[in-house]
């Protein structure tokens, strides 16, 4: 028997791509985004509240990921930003690759703030790192309190944790603390909004905050 | 879920090391796995029969080596294993491990049959 040294990262080439990516985004001083969750935690809501509070004050573009259809880059292209839509065709995250051949369809030159709204997976995700700025993870109070710590990595590597639909905890067995608790205890620095996106609750703090992170970029 | 496009990406590098010709020689594919790297070894070893199932590279087979979750805790500073200290560190109490192992997902080496004749 010989052995062939090789030593090197399986992921390799979509690092590779992430970089290319993300040195695209600081060229154009662009704040890219990449929000993750769960299906059905409310990353189109969020990002459909984040528009239409933002777009009167800064250039948006999203870049849609979907297994299987384009449902969310219409509801997203209803508020008149550009939108690219990635089908995965059942593949379970986004890959670098995949966002740079969405990238060559969005002018990054007139643009303050790209969204890169993820399949919906607390797992795979976590791996790919696409190029963007920070991971926004959003966990719906429905989910139960104990999300974060049956899915450390996603919550290691996201940058902010957005606790969606607090309008139904009165129904859920959820508690806040507890959630904020679980998700800093892997992750202290974790920047956390409590939220209900569908009746814009609590989308005007996360807002500001998010515009004072794209004006860093210029400053 | 994603074991499948693991598979591929260690294939891919198995390639540009293992020129075609001697790609029958190949045996253990040897892939160290960190214990939170997110893949499941099982499923990996599966995908990787799949993936190289009617290629030249068939003879090749995953050798997985787990390599384990270890992190610095940022209170006390002492290095703990993660699943011991489910994110608190058992010394102190304190948060905010940094992760020092256990993200792995590296191909080490391939092992080559010397024995197998290969076609110049």
């Amino acid at each position: 028997m010989s052995v062939v040294t090789i030593e090197r990262k399986v992921l390799e080439k979509n690092d590779a791509l992430a970089a290319i990516n993300r040195a695209a985004f600081d060229r154009h001083r662009l704040l890219a985004v990449n929000v993750v969750s769960s299906p059905g935690a409310g990353k189109t809501t969020l990002l459909e509240a984040t528009i239409e509070h933002l777009k009167d004050r800064l250039r948006i573009a999203v870049v849609e990921g979907d297994v299987q259809t384009d449902l969310d880059a219409q509801r997203v292209a209803r508020y008149r930003v550009p939108v690219v839509q990635i089908v995965t065709n059942g593949g379970c995250h986004l890959e670098a690759g995949l966002v740079a051949q969405a990238l060559d369809r969005l002018d990054l030159g007139v643009l303050d703030l790209l969204i890169i709204e993820n399949v919906g997976n607390l797992v795979c995700p976590a791996n790919y790192d696409l190029g963007e700025a920070m991971k926004v993870v959003v966990l719906s109070t429905a989910e139960g309190d104990d999300k974060p710590l049956k899915y450390p990595g996603m919550f290691r590597r996201a940058s902010v944790l957005i606790i969606n639909k607090v309008d139904l905890l009165p129904y859920v067995n959820a508690d806040v603390d507890m959630i904020k608790r679980h998700a800093r205890q892997i992750n202290p620095a974790l920047v956390v909004f409590e939220m209900a996106a569908t009746t814009r609750t609590g989308v005007a703090a996360w807002c500001d905050w998010l515009a004072a992170e794209v004006a860093a970029r210029h400053a | 879920m994603h074991e499948l496009g693991v598979a591929a990406g260690i294939l891919d590098i198995v390639r540009q090391h293992v020129p075609v010709s001697d790609a029958r020689r190949v045996r253990a594919v040897r892939v160290r796995l960190g214990e939170i790297a997110g893949v499941v070894p099982d499923s990996l070893d599966f995908c990787f029969g799949a993936i190289v199932a009617g290629t030249p590279y068939a003879s090749a087979f995953l050798a997985i080596e787990r390599v384990p979750a270890r992190g610095r805790c940022g209170g006390c500073g002492r290095l703990v294993e993660v699943s011991r200290m489910q994110w608190v560190c058992p010394w102190c109490g304190g948060l905010g491990l940094t992760v020092t192992s256990g993200d792995e997902l590296h191909v080490a080496d391939v092992e080559l049959d010397d024995t197998v004749e290969v076609a110049l």
